[in-house]
């Protein structure tokens, strides 16, 4: 009797769990322990693997075009990070002022994050044409000669901030917006009969309570950032002269152009690394800011 | 934010009816910004139909013309002529659905099993899943695509879908929310004799039909707009979802911007129309795909 309980309790289980744990093990699982075995070897896919130890990991971090990338990737995120948030929690604030039209302006500000990565690259990058497109042509109106924005070194990389923080700045808005929907009204009607102006409100009751929303944009945005891949390869595949090759760009290099698979897990790990460990220095940061509140 | 601070810094010495043409002049200034800003993120959108509308010649015009002179409708036959732009658009359809209704599926009953059935190593199985969560993707890639290669199911459906259907995310939101629906509902029902899959089917996913929407919008969108995936495991141009064919036509027409746009606009009208339809779920959705990475 009991053995035929314990069958019926092990099928139940196995129904609900199993399809969904084989296909993880699966797809998810042996990928992970494989890409760290494939990350200590040379593989073209075209003769079997061979063992080379930290080979990888020794060139890839005496490979300038590796550091290159990694400096790119932090320029995108040094001009795309503050600008997003900036950016996203000035128009939360002002869509939190209990303003009409609140839900119109949500969506269109929303638009631009529904929108595939490829389709937005696309559009900028039509916008961002030197001699046909539209931002030179506003430029133009105020007396400025535009740069040739992807097609110079040094500006092809701005265009590329600018499209993420316009296609992002939505998305990081919303979720300000309901941080800041979850401040009771209590603080400020407080803060009021004391006699606080808007700005000390602002940056005594509002910034401090968001603490936790931006912590956790910023946990977010990075880790994203640090994958940017779509839109440099569509609007200008590493390019100019190298002015916008990032990591991930680096990594579908060498496994899809030059078929290093080794080479491209090696980096794919230090990837791993440098966004674990950012996490967890912010982790770090975010639990001395809460000690210090109290 | 200093206008704000000016004006609220100077209204104990004013009378009221200066005081309420300041808050006014606040209103006017909050609404500038904010129509600037749905302008900018607007536009690019209106000159993308503009430019999908002119003759080649049209799109290099100065001044630009934001309503084209005549409208030329040959773009989007032209570019259905040289793309296969439906087979894109059926495909990027076929793909998102079913990688959605898999994930729902998938990830509802394991959550059900983490949340609801006690089995030892339960919790340990869980975090494996959690810990999965840290790695990027681009560390999985390089092995599912050799995988793939060895199953030979590069440029197949199954090479798409299947492995992007097993993600630790949908499991770990479910099982939250499966968390916080009270027991005593299923008690109810289990002395009546109701089995495990009866419970899940018609007390727990009804009960958990927010969440599942959720998690639904955030999957078809993470499938239809993915873009380094079917870049990695498709060559043939049948098998190619929307994103990964658009790239293509920028290859073919380097500056032929109307067709392209054309083809830009073919494939961003179907996620608009049915975010227009779904906002709510849509901006939940968004918003933890976030959280995924």
């Amino acid at each position: 009797m009991v053995g035929d309980h314990g069958l019926k309790k092990f099928l139940v289980i196995s129904a609900f769990l199993l399809p969904n744990l084989l296909g993880f093990l699966f797809f998810i699982g042996i990928p992970i322990v494989a890409s760290l075995g494939i990350s200590f070897t040379q593989w073209d896919l075209l003769s079997p693997p061979k063992w080379i130890g930290i080979e990888n990991y020794k060139t890839t971090l005496t490979n300038k075009e590796f550091w290159a990338a990694l400096g790119h990737t932090f320029y995108f995120i040094a001009g795309y990070l503050p600008l997003v948030m900036v950016g996203a929690l000035a128009i939360a604030l002002i869509l939190n002022q209990k303003l009409k039209g609140i839900t119109f302006f949500r969506a269109a500000y929303f638009v631009p994050v529904v929108t595939s990565w490829v389709a937005v690259s696309l559009i900028w990058k039509w916008l961002f044409n030197p001699e046909y497109g539209l931002v030179n042509y506003f430029l133009s109106q105020f007396g400025i000669n535009g740069p040739a924005w992807l097609q110079d070194p040094n500006w092809a990389m701005p265009a590329i901030i600018l499209t993420s923080v316009w296609k992002d700045l939505g998305f990081v808005m919303v979720i300000y917006l309901a941080g800041l929907q979850g401040i009771s009204p209590s603080y400020y009607e407080a803060a009021e009969m004391d006699g606080a102006s808007a700005w000390q409100k602002f940056w005594h009751i509002t910034l401090p309570l968001l603490n936790p929303t931006t912590f956790f944009v910023t946990v977010i945005s990075l880790i994203n950032s640090f994958q940017v891949f779509d839109q440099v390869m569509i609007m200008t595949e590493g390019g100019p002269a190298d002015s916008t090759s990032v990591i991930v760009e680096r990594i579908y290099n060498h496994a899809f152009r030059y078929f290093e698979m080794g080479n491209a897990s090696a980096i794919s790990w230090l990837l791993f690394f440098i966004i674990f460990f950012i996490t967890l220095l912010q982790l770090r940061i975010q639990k001395r800011m809460v000690g210090d509140g109290n | 934010m200093e206008t704000k601070q000016h004006i609220q810094s100077a209204t104990p010495v004013i009378k009221i009816s200066e005081l309420d043409s300041y808050k006014v002049a606040k209103k006017i200034l909050f609404y500038l910004v904010l129509v600037l800003g749905a302008v900018i993120m607007i536009i690019p959108f209106v000159w993308m139909i503009s430019t999908s509308l002119k003759t080649t010649g049209a799109t290099m015009v100065l001044p630009p013309k934001l309503i084209p002179d005549e409208l030329n409708f040959d773009n989007y036959k032209n570019v259905t002529e040289a793309f296969p732009v439906y087979r894109f658009l059926w495909n990027s359809f076929f793909v998102a659905i079913i990688s959605t209704l898999g994930q729902i599926l998938l990830c509802s009953m394991a959550a059900y099993a983490f949340s609801r059935l006690e089995f030892k190593g339960r919790d340990l199985i869980f975090l494996v899943y959690l810990a999965t969560l840290m790695v990027p993707s681009q560390v999985t890639m390089t092995p599912q695509f050799i995988l793939m290669k060895y199953l030979g199911w590069l440029d197949t459906y199954q090479g798409l879908i299947l492995p992007g259907m097993f993600n630790a995310f949908g499991t770990f939101l479910l099982r939250q929310f499966f968390l916080g629906i009270p027991k005593e509902l299923e008690e109810a029902a289990f002395m009546d004799g109701a089995s495990h899959f009866r419970v899940f089917a018609q007390i727990i996913v009804p009960l958990a039909k927010p969440a599942l929407a959720t998690l639904a919008v955030f999957s078809f969108m993470q499938s239809w707009n993915n873009y380094l995936w079917p870049l990695i495991v498709v060559s043939n141009p049948k098998m190619m979802t929307l994103p990964l064919g658009l790239s293509l036509l920028q290859g073919r027409w380097e500056t032929n911007w109307n067709l392209m746009m054309a083809g830009v606009v073919i494939s961003v009208i179907p996620v608009l129309a049915v975010y227009l339809f779904a906002q709510r779920y849509f901006i939940q959705g968004i918003t933890l795909s976030g959280m995924k990475e």
